[in-house]
């Protein structure tokens, strides 16, 4: 069987789960929404404010609703070692991989269509003429943030304080992918909207590494 | 009285085992202590032993899901040796045995939030079966499980979560059977049918490896027994061996054990 074909199975499967069970999805919702909004209502911040402090804002409520939701991407495969099972199966480790990086690709990015209207709102900032943009920067920006979350999610699946393991791994390697987030958001948030390529490469760079990484290491990384 | 000694030629190829000096370490701790074991392809293995002896490590390294620290591990067909090359790799699966070994672990590897149906299904298809659909529908009649086909596995009590568990295993109709345990929590009518699907194994020449408790009626059909004790081979009758003493000695042990 390609490694197409079974990624395709097992991205299939990950949604029946989630879309059934709506676990990760609606705490993930509404933790992310309790950040923003309290941020709001501690800062009550202006409009230049907002365009200035905003982006960053906006990422650290991903990658906290990230952190959140990636835990249990190879955690809940524990609970009748399923992760056995599809060990057992004559697929390639990448396809197991590769499965939880698109189902937690789409899992966040349904966390972020939520999110960013309800931040423009608050925030008072108008997203009208920057949604195609805006959607480029988020999906270079959280296809590397759930690169690199369901790689440390696999990692630290088998540890003691595991819940604790994922965030103090994860935030300082997603450090760098953050600054180029927040920035390339900031050129957008502008009152001249601009979509700075230098950005966008940076995090286009840190998706393929972290992919080709999680490639090479399917085999390590789902091993017992 | 199921007959013993070297098992019948006929029917389908299957996959036979190898352990050659095989270690598996914890950190300090050993669970297996060189291990040699040629288990000949068709044969049906009774795994006995008290609990920590090695063999549900044992089964797991079979199963590809475990490395052993030391020592080889080699599959081998009808027509194959089973003599193990020194220069064979850990783990020699060059024509990739995966989908000739079924297993059936002390967990159900089944998913509770997807019915039994999807299930199976699930598993079919990443086994890349044919005729899904209808190979899914008899394996669930088979198992008495028909009609709760749409139920989430969750809702299952443990004896009926253990009857799919054991047609996943046979979904794809392996050639190697790993049974850990594979009776617990199966009732009378799940024991006899798990006993008519074993023999129905036995017959059409699938090499079985269970690791099962002294009490279990299906040990009788077994054409060889192995015992381990911390983790080393104490016992074993050998292919073309009678097992009957070493499991009446088990039995005996087993039921001093209980009184």
């Amino acid at each position: 069987m390609t490694t197409a074909r079974a990624t395709a199975i097992l991205l299939a499967k990950e949604l029946r789960l989630e879309f059934r069970t709506r676990e990760l999805l609606s705490a993930t919702v509404v933790f992310a929404l309790i950040v923003v909004v309290l941020f709001s209502f501690a800062f009550n911040p202006t409009a230049e404010e907002s365009r200035q402090y905003g982006p960053g804002l906006l990422w650290i409520a991903f990658l906290f609703a990230g952190s959140l939701m990636l835990h249990p991407s190879f955690g809940r495969e524990h609970a009748n070692d399923t992760l056995d099972a599809l060990r057992m199966a004559p697929v390639s480790s990448f396809a197991i991989v590769l499965g939880k990086i698109l189902a937690n690709f789409i899992f966040l990015a349904v966390v972020e269509a939520i999110l960013v209207p309800v931040f423009g709102v608050l925030y008072n900032i108008s997203l009208a003429g920057i949604v195609g943009r805006l959607t480029i920067v988020l999906a270079l920006g959280t296809m590397g943030l759930v690169i690199t979350g369901t790689v440390f999610s696999a990692i630290s699946a088998h540890a003691r304080m595991r819940e604790l393991l994922l965030p103090l791994l994860l935030l300082p390697i997603l450090a760098p992918l953050l600054i180029a987030a927040v920035e390339a958001t900031v050129g957008l948030f502008a009152d001249q909207p601009q979509l700075d390529r230098t950005w966008l490469a940076f995090l286009a760079g840190f998706d393929i590494v972290f992919f080709t990484a999680s490639w090479i290491l399917s085999d390590f990384l789902i091993e017992e | 009285m199921p007959a013993h000694g070297t098992p019948p030629s006929a029917g389908p190829q299957s996959l036979g085992i190898s352990f050659d000096g095989v270690e598996k370490c914890f950190g300090s701790f050993v669970a297996i202590r060189s291990v040699t074991l040629q288990i000949a392809p068709g044969e049906f293995v009774a795994l006995l032993g008290a609990n920590g002896a090695g063999k549900t490590t044992l089964l797991r390294i079979a199963s590809l899901l475990m490395n052993p620290t030391k020592g080889n591990i080699r599959f081998t067909r009808d027509s194959e040796s089973s003599q193990p090359r020194s220069a064979a790799p850990r783990i020699t699966n060059a024509a990739s045995p995966k989908n000739l070994i079924g297993m059936v672990a002390h967990s159900t590897l089944l998913y509770d939030e997807l019915t039994a149906e999807e299930n199976l299904t699930l598993f079919a298809e990443l086994y890349d079966l044919s005729d899904i659909s209808s190979r899914v529908a008899n394996s669930l009649d088979a198992c008495g499980l028909a009609s709760r086909a749409g139920s989430l596995v969750r809702t299952f009590s443990r004896g009926m979560r253990q009857r799919l568990a054991i047609a996943r295993a046979l979904l794809h109709e392996p050639r190697l059977l790993l049974l850990d345990e594979p009776a617990a929590g199966l009732d009378r009518q799940g024991l006899a049918w798990f006993s008519e699907t074993l023999e129905r194994l036995r017959a059409d020449r699938c090499t079985v490896l269970m690791s099962t408790h002294a009490r279990n009626e299906s040990l009788d059909l077994a054409t060889r027994a192995v015992s381990l004790a911390n983790g080393r081979v104490e016992h074993d009758s050998g292919t073309g061996g009678d097992p009957r003493p070493i499991l009446a000695a088990v039995r005996a042990n087993s039921r001093g054990d209980n009184q």
